[in-house]
């Protein structure tokens, strides 16, 4: 790494800049592709290359052991006339719009309960909270696979004894696989959510509230005018971050269910791994992947959006 | 004065509500906590039972949350089933090198996105953020195509290299970076101090908090990845504690009895949980800091 800087220690930096400008700004950029040219051989070699890569893949039927041949759109086509990816995609789409509000929900319930300023230890119970975000996903999946094993659970036993439910099987289920899934997502992720809402929360100017109670505003009008329009900047980052999160779901599909059953669990990403690394259908499965890519790039293109005109809101 | 005193009754009677009806709230809150707290680690305290719960007596109808006997055979049973010390050192080794590496890597080039101001920055900047968009899923097939050709299959070089850097974690310190004020290396600038010395000697110490968050987030991650160890290791001796405890339950395993996938569970999350818990103040408040960014 460059330690010369050229410059005399005597001369201020912005004379210095006015001075020699083109030497600086040449000096400059030789400088900031040196801090920066670790990190982007890496992603050129591992992110770049094989997001091109894969587009080219998927014009072609490539298997895991052999190349194929070139067949255009074809492989895109088969995937839009597909039933099976049109169930991915719901289930994909389903699992974003229903994990996205409903992490945003439990999180802020838990943040609000945790921000009043009456309560003690609060340390230890969000440590408590947060513990689920810690572990893996694997795990999560173990614990709530036994808790919901239909013959060993202790949440079927219970469903039985409380509610009269005879051979309750969550995870077995078409109807409330998918959203047994989202159950346990929510569960192991949303101490992270809490954590930001909270910092949100403590954000707010507590004048606001002093002045809203003093004018007779009530805990519900002060939740609304106050509470939720200081918290807009982090809905914007926690609902984008789930969303597009969610698009990748996989592990707890893995553990849990394999997709089933009859593809009630399937998302795109783990149809993906199963065309590429169980079936070697490689051209195939980048097809896949490039549908999903897009359907991230939507979102992202959103939250662009959505960002400026925010932040515009705020300038103006 | 006659009319002044039943007021102030009414007065002390409306304080006493006030303080009545809070007292009430507060019991409400600390009751609502502490049930829902207790609900929401009930499932890792089942892991931590189950694991020292013989196996016959997780195979009981009804089932217990408390068993009537404790036993270590689950442990005894899960070192002969799988080389869970191999894998945790592998998991040591993968997650440990990644963090190191890619959180220098990654706060070099965060250093050259925020403090120096260059020509194609934000051009470079642009295509990092829509980088990020990208789902690791598309990334997976070349990537192992390539490390599969280099005979980096099953290798500890195969698992590391293709994640030394990380979008994320550079956009994270970035926008750290940035806001921390110009003066700052400005003025080690005038006296001759040189780029990599100003990166090392002032910015980093200024963003400890956010190093943190970074540093945790990536031995975190790739501590409890799966899909990855899975795709790049298939021999048990290479995988990583979190690919080897998936192929424990599930998929491609005759069934393996609770009591052991437990004890396997309990062991690959403790020392994520130990780190945790002696830094989780400083993480927990980097989170907030740099979550609301």
């Amino acid at each position: 790494m460059s330690t010369t800087t050229g410059i005399p220690p005597a001369q201020s930096a912005d004379a210095a800049i006015k001075e020699n400008k083109k030497t600086l700004s040449r000096r400059n950029i030789r400088i900031g592709l040196s801090f920066i040219a670790p990190a982007l051989i890496v992603l050129s070699v591992f992110v770049f290359y094989p997001t091109i890569k894969t587009f080219f893949t998927s014009l072609t039927t490539d298997r895991i052991n052999r190349k194929g041949i070139f067949v255009g759109l074809h492989n895109y086509a088969e995937l839009f006339t597909n039933a099976d990816f049109w169930t991915d995609f719901r289930n994909t789409v389903i699992y974003a719009v229903a994990y996205a509000p409903l992490v945003v929900i439990v999180a802020l319930a838990f943040a609000l309960l945790l921000n009043r300023k009456d309560i003690k230890g609060v340390g230890f119970f969000r440590t408590c909270l947060f513990m689920p975000y810690i572990i893996s996903l694997t795990v999560a999946s173990i614990a709530w696979s036994f808790l919901l094993s239909p013959s060993l659970g202790l949440i079927p036993y219970w469903g039985k004894v409380l509610f009269g439910i005879q051979h309750m099987d969550l995870l077995g289920t078409k109807s409330t696989a998918l959203a047994t899934i989202i159950f346990i997502t929510v569960w192991k992720n949303f101490g992270y959510f809490m954590v930001i809402f909270l910092a949100g929360l403590q954000g707010i100017n507590p004048d606001l509230y002093e002045a809203a109670s003093l004018d007779g505003a009530n805990a519900w009008q002060r939740f609304l005018h106050i509470t939720l329009p200081g918290l807009l900047p982090t809905f914007n980052y926690v609902v984008i971050f789930g969303l597009i999160g969610s698009f990748q779901v996989f592990d707890q599909v893995f553990i849990l269910t394999s997709g089933g059953p009859d593809r009630a669990t399937e998302t795109i990403v783990y149809r993906i791994y199963t065309e590429a690394f169980g079936n070697g259908k490689m051209g195939y499965a980048s097809a896949l992947s490039y549908v999903l890519l897009i359907m991230t790039l939507i979102i992202g293109v959103i939250q662009l959006v959505w960002n400026n005109k925010h932040e515009k809101e705020e300038i103006g | 004065m006659s009319q002044s005193t039943p007021t102030a009754i009414e007065h002390d009677k409306l304080l006493r509500r006030a303080h009545a009806r809070h007292m009430v709230a507060r019991v409400l809150t600390y009751f609502m906590l502490i049930l829902m707290t207790v609900i929401i680690i009930f499932p890792l305290l089942i892991v931590l039972i189950t694991s020292f719960t013989p196996n016959k007596l997780t195979q009981t109808w009804p089932p217990k949350v408390i068993p009537s006997s404790f036993t270590l055979d689950n442990y005894t049973s899960l070192f002969q089933r799988m080389p869970i010390g191999k894998q945790l050192m592998n998991t040591v080794i993968f997650a440990g090198a990644v963090t190191v590496f890619s959180v220098f890597f990654d706060s070099l080039a965060a250093y050259g996105l925020s403090r120096i101001d260059f020509k194609g920055r934000g051009f470079l900047l642009g295509i990092l953020i829509a980088t990020m968009m990208i789902p690791a899923m598309a990334l997976l097939i070349p990537v192992y195509k390539l490390l599969a050709s280099m005979g980096l299959v099953n290798s500890y070089w195969g698992i590391i290299i293709p994640r030394l850097a990380d979008v994320g974690g550079i956009f994270l310190l970035r926008q750290f970076f940035i806001s921390l004020p110009k003066d700052l290396d400005n003025a080690a600038r005038i006296d001759g101090a040189g780029e990599f010395r100003i990166f090392w000697q002032i910015i980093l110490p200024n963003a400890k908090s956010a190093v943190l968050v970074v540093t945790m987030f990536n031995f975190m991650g790739n501590w409890n990845d799966l899909l990855w160890p899975l795709i790049m290791t298939s021999r048990p001796e290479t995988r990583t504690i979190t690919a080897g405890l998936a192929m424990l339950t599930g998929h491609g395993s005759s069934v393996t009895p609770y009591g052991v996938v437990m004890a396997g569970a309990l062991i690959s999350a403790l020392p994520l949980l130990i780190v945790f818990f002696f830094i989780q103040k400083s993480f927990v408040q980097g989170i907030a800091m740099t979550g609301i960014k």
